[in-house]
C-alpha cells in the first residue's frame, strides 16, 4: 500500500508539471535559502574567529602589580617583580602551555648612520614570533644559543627597515640601539595595524638575556606571555598560572596577588556571540521563506483535494479506507518536501561556493545544517500535508461521487 | 437459494429545517443469490439513497441491512469500505473511471485496496478485460474509448474482486441504444454464470430486460413483479 501511494504521487505530480514546480520551487528556495545563509553566517564566525586568533585570543599576559591591592595601587608593571624563573617554572609545570616567553621592553632611539628613529625595543625568548604571528621574511629570527651566550643581534619590522635603512636589505648590517651596536639578523613580514590602532611593523626583537643583562641592565622581566593551546584551555591553564605565580610569590591564602593575568577571551566570547546572532538572523529570514513554501505546498495540497474530489469518491466508492486516502495525499506532500528538500540543499550548497567564488565572503557549509533543513522541509509537507490529506480522507463518497 | 440482501424495516430519513423527509420509509427487501433486479420508479421516489444504502455508501436511520448473512448497520466507516471493497461491484452512469489511468489500471484499483501484489492485480484486471471484449485496449485511456467501452471496462472493474451482489446505477442512462443493449447483454450474461445484479433505471424498456421489477413511489417499495 506504501509502495502504492508513492506511485501514485509520483505519477500525480509528473502529470501536472507545472504546478509540481511552482510547488516545488518554494521548497527549493527555501531549503536553499536557509543552508546558504546558514553558511554565510558560519562563515562570518569563522572569519571573526580566525581575526581574534590572529589577534591571539588564547593569549595570557602576566604582569606585575596586583588589580585587587586595598589602598593606593601601584601602577601595573612596577612593585613586586616578575622573573625569568617564574617562566621557567610555568613551562615546566603547564602542561597547556603551548609557549612561556618572558618579556622585558623600553624605548630607545635606534640608530644606523645618520638615520634615527625612536621605538619600543622588546627582549624576549625565540617564540615570542610564533606567539605574536610574525614570521621572517629575511634572514633568520634569533635562537637559543644567542639566548645563552647573549650576542647583540636583532629582529626589526618593516617600520624600521623603511626609517632607517632607505637603500634596504638591512641584514648583516649594524644598528646602535642607545649606545650599544646590534646585528640585524632578520627581517619580518609585515603585519600592518593592530586592532589597537599600533604598527605591528615597528618593532625590535633582542634575545631576552642580552636586553636584561647587556642593553638595560635589569634582573626582573615586565611580563610574561603565555599561549595556551587552544582557546578553550585558557582559563585553565590562567589558574593553574596564578597559583604557580602566589606559591612562588608566597602569598597567602587570602592575600591579594602581586600580579595580574589578563587574556582576550572576553573579547573573543563578544566576537563569537556577535557572530552567532548574525547566523541566527540569516537563519531566521530563511527559514521564513521555507514557511512560505511549505505555505504554498498546502495550497496546491488543497485545490488538488478539490479538484480530485471525484477521484477521492470514486476511490472511496472502491473500497479505500480513511488511512488509504490521508496516506496517499500525505505522501504527496511529504514527496514534494523530501523532492524539494533534496534539490534545495544542491541549490543552497551551489550558492554557498557561489557566494565565496564571487562575493568573496568566507561560507562554511554544515552537515547538520543540511541534514536539519531537509528533515525540516519533509516535516514542513508534512505539517502542511495533513490539514489537506484529512479533508480528503473525510470526505463523503456519496457527496464526493456526486461532485463535478 | 441463499440470501444475499435482508432489509427490515429501513428508514431514511432526512431533516431540512423543520421538515422532515423520509426518503425510504419501513423498506423490506429480499435479494436471493442469481436473481436481476430492477428498481424503478419516478425521480425523488427513494431509488438513490436505496442505492446507496445497498451499496454500504450510507447507512440507513433505522432498520437492520444484513448482507451476505451480516448484520451492516453498525459498521463504521473504514468496516464500510472494505465491505464495498470485498463485497459490491459498483457500476455507474457517468463510469467513474480514474481518467489519467489506463484501462486495466483501473479495473484493477479494486485490488489495491483489497492488498493485492501488483503483478496478480494487472494479471487478473488483463483477464476481466479479455471477459468483457476489450483485450485490445488494456492500455487505453478512459477519454480514448467510446461511452459503451467505457461502460465494459467499468463493469470489468466491478467483477474483478469477485462480490457477491452488482450495483448498477442506471448504467445505461448515458449510453446510445445500441451501446445500452449491449451493456445489457454483459449484465444478462454475468447473471447467467451466477452473479445478483441489482440495477436502478427509468428506461422501461431496460427494465424490462431484468427478471423482477421492484417499484419505488416516496420512499416505499409499491410494486415487486418477478418474471
Amino acid at each position: 500500500m506504501f509502495n502504492e501511494s508513492i506511485k501514485m504521487a509520483l505519477e500525480g505530480m509528473v502529470a501536472n508539471k507545472l504546478r509540481t514546480f511552482l510547488t516545488l520551487l518554494g521548497i527549493i528556495i527555501g531549503v536553499g535559502a536557509v543552508i546558504a545563509m546558514v553558511s554565510l553566517g558560519f562563515g562570518v564566525k569563522e572569519q571573526v574567529k580566525n581575526n581574534i586568533s590572529r589577534l591571539g585570543s588564547n593569549l595570557l599576559i602576566v604582569q606585575s602589580g596586583g588589580r585587587t591591592a586595598t589602598g593606593a595601587r601601584i601602577q601595573a608593571g612596577s612593585g613586586a617583580r616578575l622573573t625569568y624563573d617564574d617562566a621557567k617554572a610555568i613551562e615546566k609545570s603547564v602542561d597547556d602551555a603551548l609557549y612561556v616567553a618572558p618579556m622585558v621592553s623600553k624605548g630607545y632611539q635606534v640608530v644606523v648612520g645618520n638615520q634615527n628613529w625612536t621605538t619600543n625595543v622588546q627582549g624576549a625568548p625565540p617564540n615570542i614570533l610564533d606567539i605574536r604571528d610574525y614570521t621572517v621574511e629575511e634572514g633568520r629570527n634569533f635562537n637559543n644559543r644567542d639566548m645563552t651566550s647573549r650576542t647583540r643581534v636583532c629582529v626589526i619590522g618593516k617600520t624600521i627597515v623603511d626609517n632607517l635603512f632607505p637603500e634596504g636589505d638591512p641584514v648583516g648590517k649594524t644598528m646602535r640601539i642607545g649606545k650599544a651596536p646590534f646585528t640585524v639578523i632578520g627581517v619580518l613580514g609585515a603585519k600592518g595595524q593592530s586592532a589597537m590602532g599600533q604598527d605591528q611593523d615597528d618593532v625590535v626583537f633582542v634575545p631576552l638575556t642580552t636586553a636584561m643583562n647587556r642593553l638595560m641592565g635589569i634582573t626582573y622581566v615586565n611580563n610574561i606571555t603565555i599561549q595556551a593551546k587552544n582557546e578553550n584551555v585558557v582559563d585553565s591553564v590562567q589558574g593553574e598560572v596564578e597559583q604557580i605565580l602566589r606559591e612562588r610569590h608566597r602569598i597567602k591564602a587570602g592575600g591579594d596577588d602581586d600580579f595580574t593575568v589578563r587574556n582576550l577571551a572576553a573579547l573573543m566570547d563578544t566576537m563569537m556571540e556577535t557572530a552567532n546572532t548574525i547566523t541566527m538572523l540569516l537563519g531566521c529570514i530563511a527559514a521564513i521563506s521555507l514557511l512560505v513554501g511549505g505555505i504554498g505546498i498546502m495550497n496546491i495540497m488543497l485545490v488538488s483535494v478539490t479538484e480530485r474530489t471525484r477521484e477521492i469518491g470514486i476511490r472511496k466508492a472502491l473500497g479505500a479506507t480513511y488511512h488509504n486516502i490521508l496516506l496517499q495525499f500525505l505522501i504527496e506532500a511529504m514527496v514534494i518536501g523530501v523532492v524539494g528538500g533534496v534539490l534545495g540543499v544542491l541549490l543552497g550548497v551551489a550558492s554557498s561556493y557561489g557566494i565565496s567564488k564571487f562575493a568573496g565572503w568566507n561560507t562554511v557549509i554544515s552537515v547538520p545544517t543540511i541534514i536539519i533543513a531537509v528533515v525540516f522541509s519533509v516535516g514542513i509537507g508534512l505539517f502542511f500535508g495533513i490539514y489537506p490529506a484529512r479533508k480528503a480522507a473525510l470526505l463523503d463518497p456519496i457527496d464526493a461521487l456526486r461532485y463535478e | 437459494m441463499a440470501e444475499v440482501i435482508r432489509l427490515e424495516d429501513i428508514m431514511k430519513t432526512y431533516v431540512m429545517g423543520d421538515t422532515i423527509l423520509h426518503a425510504l420509509n419501513h423498506v423490506h427487501l429480499e435479494v436471493t443469490n442469481g436473481e436481476f433486479m430492477a428498481i424503478m420508479g419516478p425521480s425523488g421516489s427513494g431509488k438513490s439513497t436505496m442505492m446507496n444504502i445497498l451499496g454500504c455508501l450510507d447507512r440507513p436511520t433505522s432498520g437492520k441491512y444484513y448482507l451476505d448473512g451480516k448484520e451492516i448497520a453498525g459498521y463504521d466507516d473504514d468496516e464500510l469500505a472494505q465491505t464495498r471493497n470485498a463485497k459490491i461491484g459498483f457500476v455507474f452512469q457517468n463510469f467513474n473511471l480514474l481518467p489519467k489511468l489506463t484501462a486495466q489500471a483501473n479495473v484493477a484499483l479494486p485490488l489495491v485496496y483489497a492488498g493485492v501484489p501488483e503483478d496478480e492485480r494487472m494479471e487478473r484486471a488483463k483477464q476481466a478485460l479479455v471477459a468483457v471484449g476489450l483485450g485490445e485496449r488494456l492500455d487505453h485511456k478512459p477519454n480514448e474509448m467510446s461511452g459503451g467501452q467505457r461502460q465494459r471496462v467499468a463493469i470489468a472493474r466491478a467483477l474483478i474482486n469477485n462480490p457477491a451482489i452488482i450495483m448498477a446505477d442506471e448504467p445505461t442512462g448515458n449510453l446510445d441504444t445500441k451501446s445500452s443493449y449491449e451493456i445489457m447483454d454483459i449484465f444478462k450474461a454475468m447473471n447467467n454464470e451466477g452473479k445478483t445484479v441489482v440495477m436502478v433505471t427509468h428506461e422501461p424498456d431496460i427494465g424490462e430486460q431484468t427478471k423482477r421489477i421492484l417499484v419505488m413511489r416516496d420512499g416505499q417499495l409499491v410494486s415487486d413483479e418477478r418474471r
